[in-house]
């Protein structure tokens, strides 16, 4: 996976809401995106290539129709890689801190 | 009344083999290190499989029919809890896509005819995520990840 990729897809609101857009509702067309998007139907295009390039968006043809879902794979690499690491971390801190004020 | 149906895609690259990547998903021996689950059939089109759970207790979690096989590229199978089994409106589909990438595999989840809003809807978009990153990572790092860790509260 491009963990660069990922980061820069996400780092951009309107892309974000696209996600939020097809979480609510999978499996959209261009158009029915749009209609939530303050933004020329070319930008929103734009920003979807850029989901797909991160492997957020996936698309399947049905028949003239261009259907896009939400693909948390890599959400789930980057929590793994990025978040879970760090909360276990903070947990043991805390395991610690337990241990050692009530002495056992 | 037919109620309303959804769908999913899921997308992952693994640096693999078409192989592999099959075999993982229909070799029990393999499947039970990274999905804490055995997919079991003899793999012929109209047979049985069961998702066996690779504990003591054997739990069949899901199950349906082998619709469609044809390693290393695509597996097409039904899917349904066995608390429904005899409803036929119950089984949604899964199909596998394995395409060959230069140095890697692109394979594709679809999973789609699942009824709306239904516990098995909820339930597949918490797994598939889990389960295909625990695959992606057997396969490259020869460990898979704890498909059943839950959260760790605060």
């Amino acid at each position: 996976m491009d963990a660069d990729k990922v980061f820069k897809a996400l780092g951009d609101p309107t892309r974000r809401k696209l996600l939020d857009l097809l979480y609510e509702k999978n499996g959209q067309t261009l158009g029915e995106l749009c209609e939530h998007l303050d933004m020329a139907r070319q930008s929103a295009a734009q920003h979807i290539g850029l989901l797909e390039e991160a492997n957020l968006v996936s698309t399947v043809r049905r028949g003239r129709e261009k259907l896009h879902f939400i693909n948390p794979v890599p959400l789930h690499e980057v929590y793994e890689r990025w978040v879970r690491k760090f909360e276990r971390r903070r947990l043991g801190l805390l395991h610690d801190l337990k241990k050692e004020l009530e002495g056992d | 009344m037919s109620k309303e149906k959804t769908s999913f895609v899921y997308v992952t690259y693994i640096r693999s083999t078409p192989e592999k990547v099959f075999e993982a998903i229909t070799r029990p021996e393999i499947a039970r290190r990274y999905w804490g689950h055995e997919n079991v059939s003899d793999w012929k089109p109209g047979s049985t499989w069961e998702h066996v759970r690779a504990n003591e207790q054997r739990t069949v979690n899901v199950l349906g029919k082998v619709v469609e096989i044809a390693p290393p590229t695509r597996l097409v199978i039904t899917w349904a809890s066995p608390a429904q089994a005899d409803d036929p409106a119950s089984y949604s589909r899964v199909r596998f896509d394995v395409e060959a990438y230069q140095d890697m595999v692109r394979l594709t989840v679809t999973h789609d005819e699942l009824e709306a809003g239904s516990g098995m809807a909820k339930g597949i978009q918490q797994g598939w995520p889990i389960v295909l990153s625990s695959l992606k990572s057997l396969l490259e790092t020869g460990q898979g990840i704890d498909v059943f860790a839950k959260p760790l509260a605060a």
